[in-house]
């Protein structure tokens, strides 16, 4: 997301460099607000497409478990329709899956205090390659060398359950670390704004009653304690305005 | 490293303490210079309404924030730990580039209690030392609430504060806060206007004998052009307010208040991306010389300047002052030194009330301060004989979001996932609401900031370490507090209420909030605070250091609007005192 910075942010700083290399006494001063009109920063849009990260095997796995974690009920589609592991994907492929922009220098000791938070030497990405590959073993040998997206929903269930409650944590596989993180990322998916690849025609908002980015709701404040009835809008706007029904 | 031409005063970050001492010293005819770490930010480009509400990218992935691999923290509770870096932010949200903290604020603006600034001695006084925390380092500030009251206005009114006051000059108004310090005047904008939680809430205050009032917003309510000639125009309850800029030009920063003139301003200069590794000192150690900094393609430069103005935030001042040797260090073991003492934080608790779906809190149309509040067990308000604790919270709802991805509150004992957890969390969306407190936070001789021996920058630098933990004061006064908060909450009709006094220990990843204060306090005495009363270093007259790295211990309140007291007061007495004898000690030793 950071990609996309253009000159205009460095600019000041640009200008203290020239100083320094034509060596000239008095320091140029910069007047006025350095803006340039229609300069915006969009977000780096999901596009429709390959996966960019996962394998076939990895990515049908992740299918299968986002659409356990929200199934697809009489309340709405469930994760896999709404796009969660296309979000995940998308995410993995960039600066969070590389742990971007966090403090990734050791050492990293084997007991952090439960309150010192991530202490990980491995990235998002690297965390999903190697906790996927230890979920396919550890499925293979339970269940008569099957894979997890041929496993029943309950089978499933029952499987995400006894990760989620640690038991089937052993020595090489953090089962609980990687449901977590599965799970945050699929509700992530699920209900950020639908231009990173998820929340599929704002599935995930209509789910909540969330109407999005509309920005101005004096309207709504002027009349406390009524149920809002306009449909959501996204930064993509509504399918039935002019996306060809994406959004 | 090259030298560049001198300046009469060099300010390092250029956030809200920067951007408004940048002002008063351009005003005063100084030629000035602010360096900023992070990038140039404004409304138009940076916060645009087709881009600024996005949970995804700035709530949750916090792109406005400062890269913890440019800098962090090392953080553990107890002083026998190791410390550990804070590799993605969590508990509290550092600011980056121009405007600060200041551009993602929520902006509840208010003024401590005048006993607030009487820690020490007003406890003392009227309930005797027993009533004091072990191993406490409670002290008063050294300054009054009546010397700081024109400053506390002048902030105001630059930002646009939107609220009802209760106390002006000394006569109590209905409707306002009756427990507040005396004002000069009223607020410049009136209150925002209320959701039905804070409907509900004050109803449910009011019946139970408590006098709730608006609380005091930097998102304004209407049109406001400050003294400077800047407008700021009226929020529109977009619920996108906290870790967000505003794309109206709504929320009080130092982008919508000073920026625009001050860009403008012949005597100002700002090197963004520009980060100042060191203050330099004279040879004698007794005045600062100017900075170093490192700019953004790598390169250092020494920017001499006569004076030089910290305001990098809590937390950056306290670890260049220790770089930098300013002041002494303070040393847990035997409690000498100042630099790093009092680090204190914020004590919050929550009373959660799912209610029937009868009820539309519609909380996504919200502000970041709009919110009633309830005053009577903050600091000194209520009697404390017996309590066992010192200091209060205070006592509020709000409707400030209700973005998707982090505000789905589901009953404990729900299932995290499946068709139960969907059923929940559709169920209880729009019919929660919640009852917060924002409590005191006491200092001890064991809660410090120092350098850590292990962890470093990316220019190889030791990390700030920070070693703190809530104890027990903290833990009785928000069991108190809480416990006063559950019948409101009752009265206000929640079906299921589940109530969360803060308790230790202290964690790094729930955010709690960005209060982080003391480290480099302020006080009437050299041998136990590192500023004077003015932000003024007591070894080194031409340093001022600004923000809540100068709060002895923090109150039950966020802190920026004392900080921008405090920034006013510390200007006045540089323009108008130090600036005829520079480098003269303002406060004599
Ligand atoms: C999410 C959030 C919500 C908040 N809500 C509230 C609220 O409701 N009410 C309230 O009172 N307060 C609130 N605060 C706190 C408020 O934002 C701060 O108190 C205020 O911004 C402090 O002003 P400051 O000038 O000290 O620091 P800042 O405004 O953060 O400015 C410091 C600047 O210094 C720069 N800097 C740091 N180190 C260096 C260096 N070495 N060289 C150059 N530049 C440097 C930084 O990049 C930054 O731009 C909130 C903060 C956050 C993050
Ligand atoms: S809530 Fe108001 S002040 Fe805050 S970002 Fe939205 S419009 Fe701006």
């Amino acid at each position: 997301m950071t990609d996309a910075r253009t000159s205009r942010r460095t600019l000041l700083a640009a200008t203290t460099a020239l100083i320094g290399l034509s060596g000239t006494a008095s320091a140029r001063t910069v007047h006025g607000l350095p803006w340039t009109s229609n300069e915006v920063y969009p977000p780096a849009e999901a596009r429709p497409g390959p996966w960019l990260f996962f394998t076939a095997d990895e990515a049908a796995a992740v299918e299968a478990i986002v659409d356990r974690l929200i199934p697809a009920d009489e309340l709405g589609p469930g994760g896999k329709d709404a796009g969660c592991a296309v979000f995940i994907d998308r995410q993995l492929a960039g600066p969070y899956g590389r742990c971007e922009g966090m403090y990734m220098q050791g050492p990293f000791p084997p007991n952090p205090l439960p309150t010192q938070g991530f202490q990980s030497s491995v990235a998002f990405a690297s965390a999903y390659r190697q906790g996927l590959a230890a979920l396919a073993a550890h499925v293979g040998r339970s269940f008569g060398g099957r894979k997890v997206q041929q496993l029943s929903g309950e089978e499933l269930d029952r499987l995400l359950t006894s990760m989620e409650k640690r038991e089937t944590n052993t020595p090489e596989f953090n089962a609980s670390g990687l449901f977590d993180l599965i799970h945050n990322n699929t509700m992530e998916g699920f209900f950020a704004d639908p231009i990173y690849g998820g929340n599929r025609d704002m599935a995930g908002w209509k789910l909540l009653g969330f109407p999005g980015t509309r920005y101005d709701y004096r309207d709504v404040i002027a009349r406390p304690n009524r149920r809002y009835e306009l449909p959501p809008v996204s930064l993509l706007g509504r399918p039935d305005w002019n996306r060809g029904g994406r959004g | 490293m090259r030298r560049l031409p001198r300046k009469d005063a060099v300010i390092i970050g250029l956030g809200w303490t920067g951007a408004i001492m940048g002002w008063e010293l351009c005003q005063a005819g100084l030629q000035v210079v602010a360096l900023e770490r992070g990038p140039w930010r404004d409304t138009a480009s940076d916060f645009n309404i087709g881009t600024a509400p996005d949970e995804l990218r700035y709530g949750i992935r916090g792109e406005l924030f400062l890269n913890n691999s440019q800098d962090t923290v090392t953080a553990r509770n107890t002083v026998d730990q190791l410390a550990l870096p804070i590799r993605k932010w969590g508990s509290f949200l550092p600011g980056n580039g121009v405007g600060g903290a200041g551009v993602h604020w929520n902006g509840h603006t208010w003024r401590f209690l005048p006993s607030d600034f009487l820690m020490r001695s007003h406890y003392l006084q009227k309930y005797g030392e027993g009533v004091f925390p072990e191993n406490h380092t409670i002290q008063d500030w050294g300054v009054t609430y009546d010397e700081l009251e024109p400053y506390y206005d002048k902030f105001e009114y630059l930002a646009g504060i939107s609220g009802q006051a209760g106390n002006v000059k000394g006569e109590i108004l209905p409707g306002g806060n009756p427990f507040e310090g005396w004002r000069e005047r009223a607020y410049p904008t009136p209150p925002l206007k209320m959701q039905h939680a804070q409907n509900l809430f004050s109803r449910a205050a009011t019946e139970l004998g408590f006098k709730p009032f608006p609380m005091p917003s930097g998102n304004i309510s209407q049109a406001y052009t400050n003294p400077l000639g800047v407008t700021l125009a009226p929020c529109t309850y977009c619920g996108f307010c906290e870790r967000f800029g505003c794309a109206n030009y709504s929320k009080s920063s130092p982008q919508t208040t000073v920026l625009p003139v001050l860009m403008r301003h012949p005597g100002f200069e700002a090197r963004v991306q520009c980060e100042v590794v060191r203050v330099l000192k004279s040879a004698d150690g007794k005045t600062a010389t100017g900075v170093v900094y490192i700019d953004a393609q790598g390169e250092e430069w020494e920017q001499p300047a006569d004076l030089v103005i910290m305001a990098a935030y809590q937390l950056w001042n306290v670890r260049l002052m220790l770089y930098s040797g300013i002041g002494r260090p303070y040393d847990p073991s035997t409690g000498e030194g100042v630099v790093g003492k009092n680090y204190a934080y914020q004590a919050n608790s929550a009373v959660n009330g799912f209610f029937d779906s009868s009820h539309a809190f519609n909380h996504w149309a919200g502000a970041g301060s709009l919110g009633i509040t309830a005053d009577e067990y903050n600091g000194d308000n209520f009697d404390h004989s017996g309590l066992n604790f010192v200091g209060g919270a205070n006592i509020n709802c709000t409707s400030f979001h209700a973005r998707p991805i982090s505000a789905r509150p589901i009953p404990p004992g729900t299932p995290r996932w499946g068709s139960a957890w969907k059923k929940a969390t559709r169920e209880n969306y729009g019919s929660f609401a919640n009852v917060g407190s924002q409590g005191c936070n006491m200092s001890y001789r064991d809660n410090y900031l120092d350098l850590d021996p292990t962890y470093k920058d990316r220019l190889g630098r030791p990390l700030l370490r920070m070693t703190f933990d809530f104890k027990a004061n903290e833990e009785r006064m928000s069991a108190y507090v809480t416990d006063k908060m559950v019948p409101i909450m009752r009265a206000m009709g929640a079906k299921q209420i589940v109530a969360n006094p803060k308790k230790g220990p202290w964690n790094v990843v729930p955010y709690q909030t960005t209060h982080n204060t003391g480290g480099a306090i302020m006080g009437d005495n050299p041998r136990t605070s590192a500023v004077n009363k003015y932000l003024q270093v007591w070894d080194m007259p031409n340093v001022f250091v600004l923000g809540a790295s100068a709060f002895p211990q923090n109150a039950g309140y966020n802190p920026t609007g004392t900080v921008g007291a405090l920034t006013y007061h510390a200007a006045e007495a540089i323009t108008k005192q130090y600036l005829k004898n520079p480098g003269q000690p303002l406060v004599q030793a």
